[in-house]
């Protein structure tokens, strides 16, 4: 167990903005919120998922919606709260930690907002180790766990709870309530015990968040673009180094999808790379050939500071570093990739080698 | 006729340059004086320096441009700022980050430090969010009565709807005066509500700085006689505005020095596409020029501690400059840089009788620079050291050139500032390599010829126009906010279009910016 202050919050944010492969909502807009909430109500309790008592009632509390939305009309602070309200009054008890749902800008510290108001923990725990773009995509669908009931809240108190025999169909309803409810809301589900967050989540996000987070922090203010200890402390691999000639974005089925094309230049002079994306970034190919799939990570960073750069922000002109990290192991067995694999993402076809391998290691 | 000629002025951190430009655009007078403390000073020096030149006809001049750093230097000093009434309407959404959380302490005293978070705003797709709360701000002009010299109002999803703004600075002009300085933020930024209403604070305390420099930019020109000039200040972007407009929007005058530094380059080489490298003392910088203007950064800029989404330069800086220390290793290999003697190389460089061995000495010794140091002084160095060293300095840049770059072809560079002489006649990558003579007044003959432009950034809904008609719409609005800054309707271009699709919400929700570009109205 320990205490997340303002600086552990801030790193966290940097770092979920690297896991979250290029999705998961602006860290800016998420770092701002946690301190405000830190300043307010306190340090925040994080517990280790094997601190977990067995019989503990454990949910995730998420946000939904379009990052360009949260930039823009950011939250109120309790938007959270009401969501938990809602699943609370529908399962007849109150909860003693949450979690996160995913590594993002934001979804990683949404969590804190209720945590702090509260005075409960969280556990050092998600359900993605990195960010997908859709609610059914965490280890907890793939070990039969269900999203249900899911209690909806936006930052006037209007509420909704959602019932659903299916996780996918879930992700749907909340979606369809995201648009309504001016396109950015709050979510409670995935409700359960201590025996199952200990069993079905990717343990240790946080920490490894706020590591990455650190690391990009000192470099920083050492004005150092010497990516190495970053990419030691993912195990990651370097893809490519290149400069964006051109992104084609399509909004379809209420995602961005679209590709980013890099031109080459140093040690990759002469390639191409292109980047597929759903929201967050899925296959990166060069010259043809896949270089990285999902489940493992795509991250990209700006050359000359390490800013990580996210889906919205990539535009014709950014020069890119852009690093390959291998992703959870529950994902890489036929279960998860059933959920998460490249095929689950249109890219049929495609066979899932971990980005190491394919790497040559 | 007409009076058509201009007078060009930059104020930089060590010089402030004047120059002359006729009715045909011809460099008549240059001159470089030292900016001095209080800024003006250094402006009304430089201006009389480039009037008394021979070859200026003062009555000619119509038309005076000002590039400076006043409103930058009031922000970074905390001086001379107005108090400003901060009002967000959005509740009781954004309440979860307060106006300024993350505003350096001393800068919000500065400007007095109050704010308010009123009942209102709209969605993404213009439902409103509340009701906008008319009492409230009715309540607050009260309170802010004799406290505050200016008013920032922002709201959320202002560039989709401004009416809440709007309404809002109608009720502040009816408590505190018609002429009251109110700054609205669909007026000054794009989506992203907290670098929005950050830029609008920042604007709203330097409408009377902006103010002071206007009326003392004229008050200069008076005092040479010069009267009934246009008067124009240099924005960020390359374009100019009318003072008028600049004592509105103040904070778009911020850092147009690299901005003015390119488009001298362009306009002293005839070239619109090309990347500009200039050379100085210890660093290299480099931007680029797409359509004679300079490509944008995307990261985030902050200024004076705030964060903005200001429409800044792209620009890359490397280690090598003509101080630049050069080091053969153990292992044989040489490095130049990052470090660098500075403007002392004229002391401590070899060439010039000191002991440190500098870019500067490599080239010198290669014979590159005919007439700078004393090649005796570094005839002793070895052939190989100055090869490897003259190559590292090479590719340094080249590496750099390549990665400005935006297409595979070879591109144009402009080669400039008093380090330039560290580079060869050609370079790898480089299609023509071009040195213009008067490079050290760039920067205001920049400011002489800079166009104006109006750009507009807003959040449309493409299920009910079409994404054809609706990119029209945007481009009728980007050329009248073009022709509000002064440009010749008949000139004016569209020089970028941009429509990114919003994430995650159905309806076609899609941002677009547009950008119009036109020649002066002379």
């Amino acid at each position: 167990m320990r205490k997340l202050g303002t600086q552990e919050v801030e790193d966290i944010a940097m770092g979920a903005a690297v896991m979250a492969s290029g999705g998961g909502g602006n860290p800016y807009v998420g770092i701002l919120i946690a301190k405000q909430t830190v300043a307010e109500f306190g340090e925040i309790t994080l517990l280790e998922l094997d601190e977990v008592p067995d019989d503990a009632r454990v949910a995730v509390s998420m946000g939904l919606g379009a990052p360009t939305v949260l930039v823009e009309k950011v939250p109120a602070g309790p938007e959270p709260e009401y969501a938990l309200e809602a699943l609370e009054a529908e399962v007849g008890h109150t909860f003693d930690a949450l979690l996160p749902s995913e590594a993002g800008g934001w979804n990683s510290l949404h969590p804190m907002l209720p945590a702090a108001r509260r005075g409960i923990p969280l556990l050092d725990a998600d359900g993605m180790g990195r960010a997908f773009p859709e609610l059914q995509m965490v280890t907890w669908s793939m070990y039969g766990q269900s999203a249900s009931p899911i209690g909806v809240a936006d930052e006037r108190g209007n509420r909704l709870l959602i019932k659903t025999d299916d996780n996918k169909r879930g992700e749907d309803l909340c979606r369809g309530a995201t648009v309504e409810m001016g396109g950015n809301i709050s979510l409670a589900c995935y409700g359960m015990n201590g025996v199952q967050a200990k069993a079905h989540s990717v343990a240790g996000t946080y920490t490894l968040c706020e590591n990455v987070g650190r690391i990009l922090r000192k470099a920083r203010a050492a004005h150092s673009n010497d990516a190495s200890e970053l990419m030691e402390a993912l195990r990651a691999v370097e893809l490519f180094r290149g400069k964006v000639q051109d992104v084609e974005r399509r909004t379809i089925g209420g995602f961005a999808r679209g590709v980013a094309h890099l031109e080459g230049f140093d040690a990759y002079k002469g390639s191409d790379m292109h980047v597929r994306f759903q929201n967050e970034f899925l296959i990166a190919e060069v010259d043809g050939v896949p270089v990285c799939t999902a489940p493992d990570l795509i991250a990209m960073f700006d050359t000359e500071t390490l800013t990580p750069i996210t889906g919205e922000s990539l535009k014709y002109g950014c020069r890119a570093l852009v690093l390959g990290i291998p992703c959870a192991p529950q994902w890489r067995t036929p279960e998860g990739l059933a959920v998460v694999g490249p095929a689950v993402f249109g890219y049929e076809g495609v066979e899932y080698i971990p980005v190491e391998e394919r790497a040559g290691r | 006729m007409a009076k058509q000629w201009r007078i060009g002025i930059d104020v930089g951190g060590t010089n402030t340059d004047a120059v002359v430009l006729d009715d045909k655009l011809n460099l008549v007078a240059a001159v470089k004086s030292p900016t001095t403390e209080d800024v003006m000073g250094g402006i009304r020096n430089a201006m009389a320096a480039v009037l008394s030149d021979p070859a200026v006809d003062r009555s000619q001049i119509g038309y005076a441009m000002l590039g400076t750093t006043h409103c930058t230097n009031a922000i970074v000093e905390r001086k001379r700022l107005d108090r400003v009434a901060v009002i967000r309407i959005g509740a009781p959404a954004t309440a979860a980050i307060k106006p300024m959380i993350d505003w350096p302490a001393d800068l919000r005293s500065a400007i007095n430090d109050q704010w308010f978070l009123v009942q209102g705003g709209h969605e993404f797709d213009g439902r409103e969010i509340a009701p906008f709360d008319a009492d409230e701000v009715r309540r607050i002009a009260k309170e802010v009565k004799g406290s505050c010299d200016s008013v920032a109002i922002s709201s959320v999803f202002s560039p989709v709807d401004a009416s809440h703004e709007k309404a809002a600075a109608q009720i502040m002009r009816e408590e505190l005066g018609e002429d009251f300085p109110i700054s609205i933020s669909s007026e000054i930024g794009s989506v992203s509500l907290l670098e929005r209403e950050n830029a609008t604070i920042l604007n709203a305390a330097l409408v009377n700085v902006a103010k002071t420099t206007s009326e003392s930019f004229i008050a200069a020109l008076d005092a040479e006689g010069i009267k009934d000039a246009e008067i124009y200040l240099c924005q960020n972007d390359g374009t100019l505005m009318s003072a008028e407009y600049a004592m509105r929007y103040p904070i778009l005058t911020i850092a147009c020095g690299p901005t003015n530094s390119i488009r001298g380059a362009s306009f002293l080489t005839g070239l619109k596409d090309a990347v500009v490298v200039d050379i100085g003392g210890t660093t290299t910088d480099l931007g680029v020029l797409v359509h004679g203007f300079p490509r944008e950064s995307m990261l985030a800029v902050e200024i004076g501690g705030v964060r903005t989404n200001f429409r800044m330069p792209d620009i890359i800086s490397i280690g090598l400059g003509g101080g630049s220390i050069v080091r053969r290793h153990e292992d044989g290999t040489v490095t130049v840089g990052p470090d660098s003697v500075g403007y002392k190389v004229t002391e401590k460089a070899l060439c010039f009788g000191g002991d440190t061995l500098t870019a500067t000495d490599i080239v010198v010794a290669r014979g590159m620079a005919p007439g700078v140091g004393d090649p005796e002084k570094v005839a002793f160095l070895a052939p190989d050291l100055v090869d490897k060293a003259l190559a590292c300095m090479v590719k340094m840049v080249e590496d750099c050139i390549d990665r400005m770059k935006t297409s595979a072809g070879d591109i144009d560079v402009v080669l400039v500032g008093g380090g330039s002489i560290l580079m060869p006649d050609s370079l790898e990558g480089v299609a023509q390599l071009k040195r213009p003579e008067n490079f050290g007044v760039a920067n205001a003959v920049g400011s002489a010829i800079s166009q104006v432009s109006g750009q507009i950034e807003r959040v449309f809904s493409l299920d009910k126009l079409g994404r054809a008609e609706t990119l029209e719409v945007a481009k009728g609005l980007a050329r009248d906010e073009a022709v509000k800054a002064g440009a010749d309707p008949d000139t004016i271009e569209i020089v970028e279009v941009e429509d990114v699709p919003l994430a995650y919400l159905p309806g076609n929700a899609t941002r677009v910016r547009v950008k119009a570009v036109g020649d002066l109205r002379i």
